[in-house]
């Protein structure tokens, strides 16, 4: 699934360039490639040029310098309606003069499709998004959930391999967003498709996606599996976007292969860390720590560091507890800590100890 | 179990809820806190806000009424409205419908009944109001009547000389009024006369300018009021003596008591006395008039109708226009609609108007077509206006805006003018055609003073009331649609015609609407472009408004177009639906 290799890859962005007024670029250099039946997200803030690919990807927008390829063939020059892409918009873009069964017969129609077989994969296309008996209903008189399961089913009905979903869930609430992510995600791959997936919700992407590509500045941060995107960060901008992060500023001391000492600006204290994006020694540095990677007073054996920290603030959370403690100068550092049996409440102006292991704490470019 | 005795009771048992629900249905209306019907406290609670908003509305509504309502009621009335015939002549209308039987000149007693209607009408002007009212229905009349005004005094004479050769006390106007007068008048007249007397003595012997215009008598003659006497013996004479008298009072500001009566008034007095009527008079003169009654029989006569044929006009004896008058004596009249629709009325029913007077159906066909003609233009040139300005940036885009509201801030008469300059055969588009060769010279395009000059003007003119509400309907349909559509693998065109048209349907409703019922009731540009082919009915109805004053008809052609907007509205209504239309 993950064999993205040239000449293997379903969906290919070569060297892609984009520039709406011919003075800045606003996807810089742009290369990609998207495995068949997988699953991929682009992450990123808003302006980050994510959603500016997909459009490319679909056809809207043409691009700049570079080749998009798809199935190996270039569709740089293909108009839009004869890439045989299916799209599922922000705001479901369900045409309101039509009713919900005749949207769906829309693509069928100009795709010549006779009655019958229109018919049949129209009612396939609702019973897979739980819409049965939805068909002759106006797209007004659906729920913002119904309007994007059947705007979902219309980017499917006419069963395309490749379909753009362009932060569909954005308009949702947070309940309805989780169920529909789960459905997507599901539909995806049991029907084998292709999903290029924006969104700029980063429990959605890395809840659905198969690889994440974050997106900043035109260009791809990082591209990988959500799990390695959340614990291995390559550099800070991934590092502060996805997930809490605590990150302290400082000066690389000491660097060998696999460990490297960081001064802490601010108190002076001496850190271990994981080198990640340093390159020598004098280097400037942020050091990312995970909330929930911190313990306080803890008890993590060989190896682990530890600092004096202030507790400044205690938030009960319910399930987790989020302590703000002042750490190397700074008073912003967060602690997560579960709610287990026995565990102790902090109060403000305690003082504590707090450690964590060198390879969760990771040294990025400042 | 002991336990769970209780639950079950306790759950029937009485909770707050239900004894609140069971007490408002024992109570029936909901009550407010202080136990008024909660129902009355709300009225009460929003009728301040209510008689806020009506003052709120209550000049824009007054000005409204005042300035357009109430005018337009009038006009719809005056379509219909014809009382100025029964009001004229109500003798002759009445004496009409009695005798005549539509063939023919009708008898005698229409003609005398006729001269009497015709001394006072004469007498208040009023007969060539009527003969131009006629005059619309039947050609001719208007001169009829005035040359008619002009002798119908002459009627009557030779009886008015013969009374007075019988005796000379005939002549003399306190004859009249002893005869025809209420004795309370009489009274009431001569004390009024004291009073005046009185007042002109005492000015005689004022000193200065203020002293004589503060002692100025005011006071005006007791209205004359005929005996019941004289109105039960000599009716016909009592009718005619008692408007002689008014007219005499109001019009003249004179007094009965002074003047000799009308020729007419001795007519009236010879026909009820040969009718052997004023037997059984019993007022002052008794003596006289029963010696006139002794004398008509020997009078010399002359009959009205002969007169009337013979001094004054020979048409009074033209059925046509005694039909005329019959058809359009009842005081409203479908006749102003008949003829905006090629009919007319006559004594035998509705006919058509003859061939080469029908011209309001040629001209309520124009309008239609040329507006749906101007209409269609203005969809397939604003069309693509508003999609190019609604998917615009919008600093272009209102760039373009401003041009296409550019002709709003001209004056209407300069554009339509600038539209005679371009489109005359000398003019600048005829000039260009000719040098590119297009166009040979001696063969130049007639552009102006016809159909094709009124559509292409008006198209111009009623082209951004097309593209606002296009414009404002498309600017609220997202991109996404057609891109939607793009991406579901239709055509730009299929996009274009599936989803983008249908959903730009509500702008080009509202703008056919709006283009249409202007161009309905469009007046200048047609008036100064349209030559004669290329006008429309408002120009018809401008013509009867300040050149041939015919308002009923200009009424009953406004109510048409009226009734014709208001049809299709309908019809709109009914087939896409007003709901539909969006203007903005």
């Amino acid at each position: 699934m993950l064999d993205t290799q040239a000449g293997h890859a379903f969906v290919e962005f070569d060297r892609v360039q984009k520039s709406y007024d011919g003075e800045s670029l606003v996807v810089k250099d742009l290369n990609l490639s998207i495995g068949k039946g997988e699953f991929l997200t682009m992450l990123g803030p808003s302006g980050s040029g994510k959603t500016t690919c997909l459009m490319m990807l679909a056809g809207f927008e043409a691009a700049t310098h570079g080749e998009i390829r798809l199935d190996g063939r270039e569709i740089n020059d293909i108009p839009p309606h004869r890439r045989g892409i299916g799209m599922v918009f922000q705001n479901y873009a369900l045409f309101p003069h039509m009713t919900v069964a005749e949207n769906l017969s829309f693509p069928l129609e100009v795709r010549k499709i006779g009655k019958s077989a229109r018919e049949q994969k129209i009612a396939r296309a609702l019973d897979m998004v739980q819409m049965g008996g939805f068909g002759g209903r106006r797209p007004a008189q659906l729920s913002g959930g119904q309007q994007q399961r059947v705007a979902l089913a219309r980017a499917l009905v006419f069963e395309p391999e490749l379909v753009l979903m362009d932060e569909p869930l954005g308009a949702l609430d947070k309940q309805l967003r989780e169920t529909l992510q789960f459905e997507i995600s599901r539909l995806a791959h049991d029907l084998g498709i292709t999903v290029v997936y924006v969104t700029h919700d980063q429990t959605e992407a890395l809840t659905m996606s198969d690889r994440v590509a974050v997106f900043d500045d035109g260009r791809i941060q990082q591209l990988a599996t959500p799990d390695a995107l959340y614990e291995r960060p390559a550099n800070s901008f991934v590092a502060r976007f996805i997930g809490e992060n605590n990150t302290l500023g400082g000066t690389v001391i000491d660097l060998a292969d696999e460990h490297c000492v960081v001064r802490l600006d601010g108190t002076g204290e001496e850190i271990d860390a994981l080198p990640v994006n340093v390159a020598e020694r004098g280097d400037r540095t942020l050091v990312s720590i995970r909330p929930e990677r911190v313990e306080i007073d803890p008890d993590l054996g060989e190896g682990a560091h530890t600092l004096r920290a202030e507790v400044l603030e205690f938030i009960y959370m319910g399930d987790v507890f989020r302590t703000r403690l002042k750490v190397a100068g700074r008073d912003d550092f967060i602690v997560k800590t579960r709610n287990r049996a026995g565990q102790r409440r902090l109060s403000p102006g305690e003082m504590v100890t707090i450690g964590w292991l060198p390879r969760d704490c990771r040294a990025l470019d400042p | 179990m002991s336990d769970a005795a209780p639950g079950p009771a306790h759950l029937a048992g009485p909770t707050p809820d239900t004894v609140l629900r069971d007490a408002d249905r024992a109570r029936g209306p909901v009550l407010a806190a202080d136990g008024t019907p909660l129902k009355r406290s709300l009225n009460r609670a929003l009728r301040a806000q209510k008689l806020r908003a009506l003052g709120l509305i209550a000049p824009l509504l007054l000005f409204v009424v005042v300035t357009f309502i109430a005018p337009i009621a009038d006009m719809l009335f005056r379509s219909v409205e014809n009382e100025i015939v029964g009001q004229t002549l109500p003798r002759t209308v009445v004496a009409l419908d009695e005798t005549w039987d539509g063939q023919g000149a009708p008898d005698e007693e229409v003609y005398r009944a006729l001269a009497a209607d015709l001394m006072v009408a004469s007498e208040l002007k009023n007969h060539t109001r009527l003969g131009s009212r006629l005059n619309y229905e039947t050609t001719g009349m208007s001169s009829l009547f005035r040359r008619s005004g002009r002798d119908v005094d002459d009627i009557g004479e030779v009886y008015a000389d013969q009374f007075i050769d019988l005796d000379a006390a005939w002549e003399e106007p306190a004859t009249w009024v002893a005869l025809m007068a209420d004795p309370g008048w009489d009274e009431r007249q001569a004390a009024w006369h004291e009073r005046r007397d009185a007042a002109e003595a005492e000015r005689a012997a004022a000193e200065t300018v203020e002293e004589l215009r503060a002692l100025a008598f005011t006071e005006r003659e007791p209205r004359f009021r005929v005996s019941d006497m004289a109105q039960e013996e000599l009716p016909r004479t009592a009718r005619i003596y008692a408007q002689f008298a008014q007219v005499i009072q109001t019009e003249n500001a004179d007094s009965p008591t002074e003047e000799e009566p009308w020729n007419i008034v001795y007519q009236a007095l010879y026909e009820d006395l040969s009718a052997a009527r004023g037997r059984n008079y019993e007022g002052r003169e008794g003596a006289l008039l029963d010696a006139a009654r002794d004398a008509v029989g020997s009078f010399e006569t002359q009959p009205v109708k002969a007169f009337f044929l013979e001094e004054i006009d020979e048409e009074w004896g033209d059925p046509r226009v005694w039909g005329t008058i019959s058809a359009f004596s009842s005081p409203y009249t479908a006749g102003y609609f008949l003829s905006s629709i090629d009919m007319q009325l006559t004594p035998q029913g509705i006919e058509p108007q003859p061939e080469d007077q029908q011209i309001y159906g040629l001209l309520f066909k124009r309008t239609m077509v040329m507006s749906m003609t101007i209409m269609f233009a203005c969809i397939a040139l604003g069309y693509p206006i508003a999609y190019l300005l609604s998917n615009l940036p919008v600093r272009t885009s209102n760039l373009l805006m401003i041009l296409v509201l550019l002709p709003f801030w001209t004056s209407l008469l300069v554009r339509t003018s600038a539209w005679k300059v371009l489109l005359q055969q000398q003019g600048v588009i005829n000039d260009t055609l000719v040098w590119l060769g297009l166009v040979a010279d001696g063969n130049r395009l007639e552009l102006i003073n016809n159909q094709t000059g009124t559509i292409i003007a008006m198209t111009h003119i009623l082209l951004p009331f097309m593209i606002l509400p296009l414009y404002s309907v498309m600017k609220t349909i997202p991109p996404q649609y057609v891109r939607a559509a793009r991406s579901l693998g239709a055509t730009p065109w299929t996009a274009f015609r599936r989803v983008y048209f249908p959903q730009s349907v509500p702008g080009i409703g509202a703008g056919c609407i709006l283009v249409f019922i202007l161009a309905i009731g469009y007046y200048i540009t047609p008036e100064l472009v349209g030559g004669t082919t290329g006008t429309f009915v408002s120009n018809r109805i401008a013509y009867h408004i300040s050149s041939s004053l015919n308002w009923g008809l200009a009424a009953a052609l406004g109510s048409i177009l009226l009734a014709f907007v208001l049809v299709l509205y309908y019809l709109y209504d009914r087939i896409v639906g007003i709901d539909n239309v969006s203007l903005g």
